[in-house]
């Protein structure tokens, strides 16, 4: 049961966040509000109108919009098009004749009212993803909807673009809409929210005002009280492990997302990788690991070329490796727990030979290891698949941390984990630097990079635009995020990055000049802004 | 994916390779043009080749020394190779490729038809005519893969529609009859690939290929037993006849090919055009596009995905019968065991070839009509090429189009999936 017998009210013209872990049934319960599922029982009321949505056409009727985490808009389509599509201008009665010109005036109207500039006649798969999401918004306010659900916004924004997203939202509602903003990021809700609802495994375990403390807030969302912090002794770096000189690797499409990066990874260190999703850290870290070809450059662990090994070498040359994609990649769902622990070893003594497993050693192993790492199973025959998020991200930590390492790939370590997991899995992480492993943390959060990080890298078009200390001012951090350095840290980095950011800047001139704004308000000599276009999907 | 090796990487260090697909297909232009010139030149006898207006010897026509236009057009479909390696007039690539094929299909003829003649009306006729159910094919498939669904079946319909339109045509003694009738035959192998495909989640090909026999097998097993022993009541449908539209069919070339035609031949074209429009201007069209595209966001605007699918594979379906139609009530005028022969899959190739667009699947089957209508032209004027090698070219053509001149095509992104409400 993902939602049980949750109330809430949405006031006209006022934010409501719900705020949750993943998983808490958050999305399921707007999903609900915008006609894609149906409740097995209670009722939602429209300006005192009981309603049932039977799909999201009876929800747009009542005057709910949604935006959802993942963009629903037609790559290959135009914005007009995209906006247009569901209820389209049209003329010649039966025919059902595109009426473009004034689909074409319709969003151009919508995004002057509401101070959100698109380009009608680009197309969406060549837009930035902070573009992309104000045609999410568009589309849904040329609908006239009352009530806008924003379903995980700021998860692909930079904190700039998260700032802009906020200023709209506040605008929208002094214009009268109201707002659900989902979320699990605190500090947003905190600068936003009217009221908060808190929802936790289903439920709602309460409700907060906007001066509630991040701790409590946090504490509400566990369930218990919850360290934010990551503790950890100042780092001891030792000898350069992991070397990459001047990669380059294409994405699935072919196109060029690592272009030319240089890396150092130090034993005993944790570097951060910082950047807007879709700025080739999937394909650095995959081609790392064997799993991408390597179209250009080295990859070297202490002087031993990875570029020409296969993964099964490069994990048992003492890489360990938390892959982004849990469910594809990290865990096979049917394999039990014990199974899944011994996947890297399975054919090493003791788990076996070429021809057999040994059966008794896979169990024992598995004891133990459920034991050291907490993991959360009725048993070690459970399938894998029926454990929560954070229990599966625990049983790919520990398969991955049972060898001996000297270096250790995390790539999105916590996404969809509990709060508690989380901490757990970050502690492991310190401790395996502690041990004196190199380790290489890339994620999406940035509170995550910046908490773990000795050093954080800021990865931008598939190059590391700067390296700099996690205490950097976020400010700072989000403008390198976007592309942009500024004089100070051009002085400060070397030739390689600034030609980095004078082809982000050329890259850009030759973009369309439908996203100006981000580069203008914020007044920096590179003209940057937004995620890459190769990044957006 | 595996990890490279040392020369792979060595190789990508450069950015662009020297070697695109548009240099590499020059190189081929190049040979064959070198081929052309070389050996149909020197083969070709020094005599005139007529390609007449007409229907016979007599009459205005294209002249050409047989050898010099072999030799000619060789030399500039080797041009046009060049050009396409130097990498000039780079924004006319596409250009310069369709000059060099044509021109060597054209130093080809040039040898063939040197001391002989080549009716251009017939040939552009007959071209029509074996391209029509290409045509019609591959606007089912067009239907079906732009909402998402592959149907492999136009095989299955085109004979399910073929034996219909022969049967049913034949027992009510009416031409028209056996058109829906044929047409129905279509839409049924399309209901069966649609309830599967989009309410049951088979996979598409499978589910293509198995009706694709199915209807071999249950069209064989009537014909057998019910045509064959009793054709005169069962299997000599009254066939669609030409209609000629007084004027225009006096037009030089064009009025006998497009105004003393079957009516069938003005649906297809017509179809073509009103397809294409529907799907780049229309309601229907833009939202048939985003349920192939991205089903989801559809959805989530109140667009009914799988209603826009069985719309579209149903549609598909009739047009497909009606391509069926041909075979029995435009073509032979009698139903024979699997006497489409593959033309459903050549269709397939010719919607594939033609990037699943509309014009571009009327100008690959053209393509495919024409290799064959030439096979059976070179037969006939007695080819020293052996007939063998000279039934391969419709098949040949098939297969260099789609692996060589395709290139990279973008399909569309839903296309064989499923659609599960989440």
């Amino acid at each position: 049961m993902a939602n049980d017998h949750i109330d809430i009210t949405v006031e006209p013209g006022e934010v409501h966040a719900l705020l949750g872990e993943n998983g808490a049934g958050k999305s399921t319960l707007m999903n609900q509000l915008y006609g894609l599922l149906q409740p097995d029982e209670g009722q939602i009321v429209v300006n005192d109108e009981p309603k049932v949505f039977r799909s999201p056409r009876d929800a747009i009727a009542a005057g709910i919009g949604m935006v959802h985490q993942h963009f629903m808009l037609v790559p290959v389509f135009t914005v007009a098009e995209n906006i247009a599509l569901g209820h389209e201008e049209v003329r010649g009665g039966p025919l059902g004749w595109l009426d473009r010109r004034r689909s074409r005036k319709d969003v151009i109207e919508t995004s002057k009212r509401y101070g959100l500039p698109v380009d009608p006649d680009a197309l969406v798969e060549d837009l930035p993803v902070g573009a992309q999401q104000r045609v999410e918004i568009v589309k849904a306010l040329t609908r006239d909807v009352d009530l806008l659900i924003l379903d995980e916004p700021t998860a692909v924004l930079t904190p700039q673009e998260t700032e802009e997203l906020l200023a709209v939202m506040r605008s929208l509602t002094a214009m009268g809409k109201s707002i659900v903003f989902i979320t699990h990021k605190l500090k947003e809700v905190k600068a936003i929210a009217d009221r908060i609802t808190v929802v936790r495994r289903g439920q709602i375990v309460g409700t907060a005002t906007p001066d509630t403390s991040e701790d409590e807030l946090a504490a509400l969302m566990v369930g218990r009280a919850v360290s934010l912090e990551v503790d950890k002794a100042p780092a001891e770096p030792g000898r350069n492990v992991l070397k990459i000189a001047n990669l380059v690797v294409d994405d699935d499409r072919g196109v060029r997302a690592v272009d030319g990066l240089d890396l150092v990874v130090r034993a005993g260190e944790v570097l951060g990788i910082a950047g807007v999703q879709g700025n080739g850290q999937t394909e650095l870290v995959e081609a790392v690991m064997g799993l991408r070809e390597v179209r250009g450059g080295t990859v070297e662990l202490d002087n031993e070329n990875l570029g020409t090994m296969t993964t099964k070498r490069i994990l048992r040359s003492g890489v360990g490796y938390i892959p982004e994609d849990r469910s594809h990649d990290g865990v096979v769902k049917e394999f039990s727990v014990a199974e899944n622990l011994v996947l890297d070893m399975y054919d090493r003594a003791p788990f076996g030979n070429t021809f057999k497993l040994d059966a008794g050693s896979v169990a024992s192993n598995a004891a133990e290891r459920i034991e050291q790492f907490d993991i959360r199973c009725q048993s070690s025959e459970t399938p894998v698949g029926t454990l929560s998020g954070g229990n599966q991200q625990k049983v790919v930590v520990a398969r991955e941390m049972s060898r001996p390492l000297r270096l250790f790939i995390a790539s999105q370590p916590t996404r969809g984990v509990d709060v508690g997991s989380i901490e757990f899995i970050h502690n492991r992480i310190v401790h395996e630097r502690d041990q004196g492993t190199a380790v290489l943390v890339v994620s999406s959060e940035l509170d995550e990079v910046v908490g773990l990080a000795d050093r954080v890298a800021v990865m931008y078009r598939g190059r590391i635009l700067a390296i700099v200390s996690p205490d950097t001012p976020r400010e700072e951090l989000g403008l390198l995020m976007a592309g942009i350095t500024n004089s100070k840290q051009q002085a400060a980095n070397d030739a390689a990055v600034q030609q980095a950011a004078n082809d982000a800047a050329d890259q850009r001139a030759a973009n369309d000049a439908a996203d100006q704004r981000a580069a203008s308000d914020t007044a920096v000599q590179q003209a940057g802004s937004d995620a890459p276009e190769e990044g957006t999907k | 994916m595996s990890t490279a090796t040392v020369e792979e990487i060595a190789e990508a260090a450069a950015p662009e390779p020297f070697w695109s697909r548009q240099r590499r297909l020059g190189v081929a232009l190049i040979l064959i043009g070198l081929l052309a010139a070389a050996l149909f030149g020197s083969l070709a006898p020094s005599e005139t080749a007529r390609f007449t207006l007409s229907e016979d010897a007599e009459g205005a026509a294209l002249t050409i020394n047989g050898q010099f236009g072999a030799i000619l057009f060789g030399l500039i479909t080797l041009a046009a190779g060049g050009a396409l390696v130097a990498g000039v007039l780079k924004r006319f690539q596409n250009l310069l490729l369709s000059v060099g094929i044509l021109t060597f299909v054209l130093s080809f003829l040039c040898w063939q038809v040197a001391g002989k003649f080549m009716p251009l009306v017939d040939t552009t006729s007959g071209t029509l005519q074996l391209a029509l159910p290409l045509i019609l094919g591959a606007l089912a498939g067009v239907l079906g893969e732009r909402s998402g669904v592959v149907n492999v079946a136009i095989e299955g319909q085109f004979l399910m529609g073929a034996f219909a339109g022969a049967l049913v045509g034949t027992m009510a003694t009416s031409v028209w009859i056996g058109m829906i009738s044929a047409a129905v035959g279509g839409l049924i192998i399309a209901a069966i690939l649609a309830v599967l495909s989009i309410r049951y989640l088979v996979d598409q090909t499978v589910v293509g290929i198995v009706l694709n026999l199915f209807a071999l097998g249950i069209t064989g097993f009537l014909y057998e037993r019910l045509m064959q022993p009793d054709a005169q009541s069962y299997n000599t449908p009254p066939m669609l006849e030409k209609i000629r539209i007084p004027g225009l069919a006096d037009i030089p070339v064009i009025g006998p090919v497009l105004f003393d035609a079957s009516p069938l031949l003005w649906a297809g074209l017509a179809l073509v055009v009103l397809i294409h429009f529907g799907l780049s201007r229309t309601r229907w069209g833009l939202r048939t596009r985003a349920v192939g595209e991205h089903p989801t966001a559809a959805d989530t605007v109140g667009i009914r995905v799988r209603g826009m699918r069985y719309l579209n594979v149903l549609t598909g379906g009739v047009i497909a019968g009606l391509g069926g139609a041909y075979f029995t009530l435009v073509a032979t005028g009698s139903f024979t065991k699997n006497m489409t022969a593959g033309a459903g899959f050549i269709a397939l190739a010719a919607m594939i070839f033609g990037r699943y667009t509309p014009f571009g699947a009327l100008a690959a089957a053209l393509f495919f009509g024409f290799a064959q209508k030439l096979a059976t032209f070179l037969s006939a004027v007695g080819s020293p090429v052996p007939s063998q090698f000279l039934n391969m070219l419709p098949y040949l053509a098939t297969i260099i189009a789609v692996a060589g001149l395709v290139g990279r095509v973008r399909a569309p992104a839903a296309g064989g999936q499923p659609y599960i409400k989440s």
